[in-house]
C-alpha cells in the first residue's frame, strides 16, 4: 500500500538524514570548550587496586583532570536499574576486565588518550576470578559482590543474586510415557551496535545537561537527578536517535562519571567509547539450562521441568529482571499441564550483562525447543506434527491465570512451514528444522504524548521513545496522517530532549508502537475533539452533529477537511491546537513480574541447511520466518525489523561469542576477532511474513514486533544440523570447528 | 619531525588547505578538522566499513588512511552524494524506497561502497553486490533492502 497513512509501506521519518550524514548522532555532536574523555583501565578481569599514581599523565600538555574513586563523593556514588551496585568508577578492586578505574580529561582526544596510558595504577591480580556457572557455586569461590552492598538478602554470602520459581501444576506427580532431559548452552554476545556508546555533560545554569546514546532518556534523568541530588527540572537529558541499541543502550553506564566531570571541571566534556570498550560494556547472559521434557506417546506435553542459571555480570544492571521475564515463558507457548521453573541470577566476573533483543528467551527458546525436537526424534513424531499439537490456542489460558493467547499462533506456524516447503521431499544432504518463539511484551507502561496542530496545519508530535532504527518516528508520524489528514512530509517528530518533551517510561520490550502509539493516536483525538466542537461553533450546530475521522470533519449538509476546519476556525491571530496522550498499564503487584504482558510476540521460524561435510560449515539454503504482528503499521518496516532479527540470531546461532583466557579476560574484543554477520554470511533465501488479524491491544490492533524473529533460529537451525547430519550439539554458536569436531567425534 | 603537514586536498568537489597532524587519519581528518561528520567511527581498524569514503575513484576505510596520504587527492564523503541543492541521487533515492536505512549508522558506509562499485560496475549481480559491500556491517542487518536499493539505483541509472 502507497500513501501516509497506517498500513503504508511510507519512506523512513528521519531518512533524508540518514542518507545524506546529516542525521546527528551523539559523537556527531560538538560543544565548545569541550574536554574530551578517556577511560583508564586494566588488563585484567579482577585485582585489587592498592595505588593510583596520577603525576606522569598531569604532566601531558593539556590535560585538565584525572578523576580517581579518591575524587567522587564517599561513599562511592552507586546506581542502577534494578540495584543500586554499580560504582561510578571501580573502588577497592576491578571486578571484570574493562571496568574503568579513573578517567582523565584534556583538551584533545590525543592528550587524554596519551596521559591514560600514564596513569599508573599499582593493583594485584586476583587470579581466583569467577567466569563460569559451576565456580560461581562452589562454596570456596570468592564473593563477586561485597555482601555489604546486599544487606538483609540471604543470598548476600553467596554469588547467587535471586533464584526465581515459577510455575503451575505438579511436575513430579506427573506420568510421561517419555522423559528426556538434556542441558544446553548459549554464549556470552555482545549487541555490537555500529554507533559505540557515547557520553557527555555540561553545566547548565544551575543544573546540569547530559548527553547520552540511551534508550531510556527518563530513567538517565532520574538516575542523575538522585546521584546529583537535584530536582528533575534541573537534569536536561538529550538522547540523539541511537545508531542501534538493541537493548544494550537502554541503562545508565558511564553518564554519572561525565557528570561528576563536568561539574569538576566546569566545563562541557565527551567521552566516546571505542569499539572495544563496547565489548567491555554490555553483553547478553550466557546460560546453562538443564531441561526435562515429559511427553505422551502421542506427543502431548505432559510437563516441562527447567533449572536455567543465567551467568550475570559482576553488577545487575537489568540482569535479574532479564532472568524473571525470561524465565517465566520458559515452557513457551504451549499447553503443559504442570510446569515447573528454577531460575537464578548468577554473579560472576565479567562484564554486566544486560537488556538484548529478546530479554533471555533466546536462551530458554534455544534449551526448549531443541529438547522438544529430541522428544519427537525419539517418538517418531514431525517435528511441526508435535507443536501443532501442543500450541496454545487463541485465547486459551496457557499460562493459568494469565493473559491468554493472543493470537492464531497456529497460522502462523502453518505459514512458516507453508513458506519452506516442510512437506516437501527433502533434497538430499539438507536438513529443515522448525521452532517456536514466545516473548512478553511490557507488563508495564507509561507514556506520553503532545500533538500541536499548527496554524498552517502541519504537525509536530511530540514523543520521548528512541528512535534507535525500529522506525519510532515513522509509525507515530502515520498515525497522526491518517487521524489529522496531514501528509508525512507536514509532519516532524520531536524526541531526545527531556525539557521539551513529555515522560515515556522507556523504549523496551517492542512496546512502543503499542504504548507511545495509543498516546500519540489519543493525542490526535483529543485534537480531533477540539476540531469538533471549532467546527460545530462555525456553524452554528451542536456539537453531537459533528463528526470528526481520517482528517476529514463532517458537518450537517457539508464535510471540510481539518486543516480546512483549523484555518477558518482559528481565525487571524492564528495560533494552533495542542492536544495531549497518555496511556499507562499500571503494576499489578500480585503478578510474579509485576504485570502480566500487554501482549506476546509470537515466531515461527522454519529454516533449510547444508553442512558441508569437509569443514563442518552451515550454509543456510531456506530461512523463513512468520510473526503475529497484529497490523504492520509499516510494512517496509517491519520487513526490515523481522529480518535483521533474523539475520542477528543466525550470529549468536552460528559464529558469535566472547572467548575469554583463564584470567577471565576478553580475548576476541572488536571486529576483527569477533565476526558478526555480513552480508556473505546470508541465508541464500530469507523471507520474512507476518500474521495480521487486527486482534493487538495498540492503535488499529497492533502489537509490537522487532524481537519476534530473533527468538527460535537457534534451535530451528539445531535441528536441522541434527537432521543434514545426525549430531546433537546441544552448545552454542554452531561454528564450523565445533560442527566438524562433532563430526570427528562420530567416526 | 613536524607535528602537522599541509595538505591540499579536494574534499566533495572543493579544493581545501588543511594542516593535519600527521599522525591522524584521514577519518580524523573529515570529522574534526573538516567538519563532515557523516562518515562514521566505529572499529578504527578497518573492518567495519562505517568510516568508507572515495579516495580518487575507489572506496577505502578512512580510519585506516593517514590525513596525509590524500594530499593531492580527490575525496568524495556521503555529504558529496546528493546535489548542492538537497536533491539525493539515485542510489539515496533507491536506500529510502527500499527501506535500507534503519538506525543509520552504518548508511553512509554503505552508500559510499555502493557508489563505487555502481561507477566501476553500473550493472551489478547481488553476487557482486554482495561482494562489494561485504565490507560494510549492519548490525541492523538490512542487508536485503540494501542489496536491493543498489540493484534499484543501478536499474535507474541505466534508464
Ligand atoms: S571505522 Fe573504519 S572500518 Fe571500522
Ligand atoms: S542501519 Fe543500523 S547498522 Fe546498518
Amino acid at each position: 500500500m502507497s500513501g501516509d497513512g497506517v498500513g503504508a509501506s511510507a519512506r523512513r521519518v528521519g531518512g533524508y538524514g540518514r542518507v545524506t550524514g546529516h542525521q546527528e548522532y551523539l559523537a556527531d555532536i560538538t560543544l565548545t570548550d569541550m574536554l574530551h574523555v578517556k577511560l583508564v583501565t586494566l588488563d585484567c578481569a579482577r585485582a585489587r587496586i592498592i595505588s593510583i599514581d596520577k603525576t606522569a599523565a598531569e604532566q601531558v600538555s593539556g590535560v585538565r583532570l584525572i578523576m580517581t574513586a579518591e575524587d567522587l563523593p564517599h561513599p562511592m556514588p552507586r546506581f542502577g536499574p534494578q540495584f543500586q551496585d554499580r560504582p561510578v568508577l571501580a573502588t577497592g578492586e576491578t571486578k571484570y576486565h574493562g571496568e574503568p578505574i579513573a578517567a582523565v580529561a584534556a583538551e584533545t582526544k590525543d592528550a587524554a588518550e596519551a596521559a591514560a596510558k600514564l596513569v599508573r595504577v599499582d593493583h594485584e591480580v586476583l587470579v581466583d576470578g569467577v567466569f563460569s556457572v559451576s565456580r560461581a557455586l562452589d562454596p570456596t569461590a570468592p564473593l563477586v559482590q561485597d555482601p555489604d552492598l546486599r544487606p538483609d538478602d540471604p543470598l548476600a554470602n553467596t554469588n547467587i543474586l535471586r533464584e526465581h520459581h515459577f510455575g503451575w501444576g505438579d511436575v513430579d506427580s506427573q506420568e510421561a510415557d517419555l522423559v528426556v532431559e538434556n542441558t544446553y548452552e548459549f554464549p556470552m554476545v555482545t549487541h555490537f551496535a555500529i554507533e559505540p556508546h557515547g557520553f557527555m555533560a555540561a553545566p547548565d545554569g544551575d543544573g546540569i545537561a547530559i548527553w547520552s546514546t540511551i534508550q531510556h532518556p527518563y530513567l538517565l534523568q532520574k538516575t542523575i537527578a538522585k546521584l546529583l541530588d537535584l530536582p528533575l527540572a534541573k537534569v536536561r537529558v538529550f538522547a540523539p536517535d541511537p545508531g542501534g541499541a538493541f537493548g544494550g543502550k537502554q541503562n545508565p553506564k558511564l553518564e554519572p562519571l561525565v557528570a561528576y566531570m563536568s561539574l569538576r571541571t566546569g566545563r562541557p566534556v565527551r567521552l566516546i567509547l571505542t569499539l572495544d570498550e563496547t565489548f567491555q560494556a554490555v553483553r547478553r547472559a550466557s546460560t546453562e539450562i538443564r531441561v526435562r521434557t515429559g511427553l505422551n506417546s502421542d506427543g502431548t506435553l505432559v510437563f516441562e521441568d527447567f533449572e536455567s542459571n543465567f551467568l550475570i555480570g559482576a553488577y545487575v544492571d537489568i540482569a535479574d529482571r532479564v532472568v524473571t521475564k525470561g524465565n517465566y515463558l520458559a515452557a513457551g507457548p504451549y499447553r503443559v499441564p504442570a510446569v515447573r521453573i528454577i531460575a537464578r541470577g548468577i554473579l560472576s566476573h565479567t562484564t554486566p550483562s544486560t537488556a538484548f533483543r529478546g530479554f533471555g528467551i533466546p536462551q530458554v527458546t534455544w534449551a526448549r525447543e531443541s529438547n522438544l525436537d529430541e522428544g519427537a526424534r525419539a517418538l517418531g513424531i514431525d517435528r511441526l506434527e508435535i507443536r501443532l499439537r501442543n500450541l496454545a490456542e487463541q485465547g486459551e489460558e496457557f499460562v493459568p491465570g494469565d493473559t491468554p493467547a493472543d493470537g492464531d499462533w497456529q497460522q502462523a506456524v502453518r505459514r512458516a512451514a507453508e513458506l519452506l516447503g516442510w512437506d516437501e521431499p527433502l533434497p538430499a544432504g539438507r536438513g529443515r528444522g522448525i521452532a517456536l518463539g514466545l516473548k512478553s511484551g511490557p507488563t508495564t507502561g507509561l507514556s506520553y504524548s503532545t500533538v500541536r496542530l499548527l496554524g498552517d496545519g502541519s504537525v509536530l508530535i511530540y514523543s520521548g521513545t528512541s528512535d534507535m532504527g525500529q522506525g519510532a518516528r515513522t509509525v507515530f508520524a502515520q498515525i497522526a496522517s491518517q487521524e489529522l489528514g496531514v501528509p508525512l512530509d507536514r509532519i516532524s517528530v520531536i524526541m531526545g530532549d527531556s525539557t521539551v518533551v513529555p515522560y515515556d517510561q522507556q523504549t523496551s520490550a517492542s512496546r512502543s508502537s503499542v504504548l507511545m502509539g495509543t498516546a500519540v493516536l489519543r493525542a490526535c483525538q483529543d485534537i480531533q475533539a477540539k476540531v469538533r466542537t471549532m467546527a460545530a461553533r462555525l456553524d452554528g450546530v451542536d456539537e453531537s452533529e459533528v463528526s470528526v475521522e481520517k482528517g476529514m470533519v463532517y458537518l450537517p449538509g457539508r464535510e471540510a477537511t481539518v486543516t480546512e476546519t483549523l484555518v477558518t476556525g482559528l481565525g487571524p491571530l492564528g495560533g494552533e491546537l495542542v492536544g495531549n496522550g497518555e496511556m499507562r498499564k499500571d503494576k499489578d503487584l500480585e503478578h510474579p513480574l509485576g504485570g502480566s504482558a500487554l501482549f506476546f510476540e509470537f515466531n515461527a521460524t522454519a529454516v533449510e541447511l547444508e553442512v558441508d561435510p569437509g569443514t563442518g560449515e552451515i550454509t543456510i539454503t531456506k530461512h523463513m520466518t512468520v510473526s503475529d504482528v497484529g497490523l504492520a503499521m509499516n510494512p517496509l518496516q517491519v520487513t526490515g525489523q523481522d529480518e535483521g532479527a533474523a539475520i542477528m540470531g543466525l550470529g549468536h546461532t552460528l559464529m558469535e561469542h566472547y572467548i575469554f583466557d583463564e584470567e577471565g579476560r576478553i580475548r576476541n574484543l572488536g571486529a576483527i576477532d569477533y565476526r558478526i554477520p555480513t552480508s556473505l554470511d546470508l541465508p541464500l533465501e530469507l523471507r520474512s511474513d507476518s500474521i495480521e488479524n487486527a486482534d493487538g491491544p495498540g492503535p488499529y490492533g497492533v502489537k509490537g514486533i522487532s524481537e519476534g524473529a530473533l527468538l527460535a533460529v537457534s534451535p530451528a537451525v539445531g535441528s536441522a544440523v541434527t537432521e543434514a547430519t545426525g549430531l546433537i550439539i546441544r552448545d552454542l554458536p554452531l561454528t564450523p570447528q565445533r560442527v566438524w569436531e562433532a563430526m570427528m567425534e562420530r567416526v | 619531525m613536524r607535528d602537522t603537514l599541509s595538505i591540499e586536498v579536494k574534499v566533495n568537489g572543493i579544493d581545501r588547505s588543511i594542516e593535519v597532524p600527521v599522525h591522524h587519519t584521514l577519518l580524523d581528518v573529515l570529522r574534526e578538522e573538516v567538519g563532515l561528520t557523516g562518515t562514521k567511527e566505529c572499529c578504527v581498524v578497518g573492518e567495519c566499513g562505517a568510516c568508507t569514503v572515495i579516495v580518487d575513484g575507489r572506496p577505502i576505510n578512512s580510519c585506516l588512511m593517514l590525513a596525509v596520504e590524500v594530499d593531492g587527492a580527490e575525496v568524495t564523503t556521503v555529504e558529496g552524494l546528493a546535489a548542492e541543492d538537497g536533491r539525493l541521487n539515485p542510489l539515496q533515492e533507491a536506500f529510502l524506497d527500499k527501506g535500507a536505512p534503519q538506525c543509520g549508522f552504518c548508511i553512509p558506509g554503505q552508500l559510499m561502497s555502493a557508489q563505487a562499485l555502481l561507477d566501476k560496475k553500473p550493472n551489478p549481480t547481488v553476487d557482486d553486490v554482495h561482494e562489494g559491500l561485504a565490507g560494510n556491517l549492519c548490525r541492523c542487518a538490512g542487508y536485503q533492502q540494501i542489496t536491493a536499493a543498489v540493484l534499484a539505483a543501478a536499474e535507474v541509472e541505466r534508464q
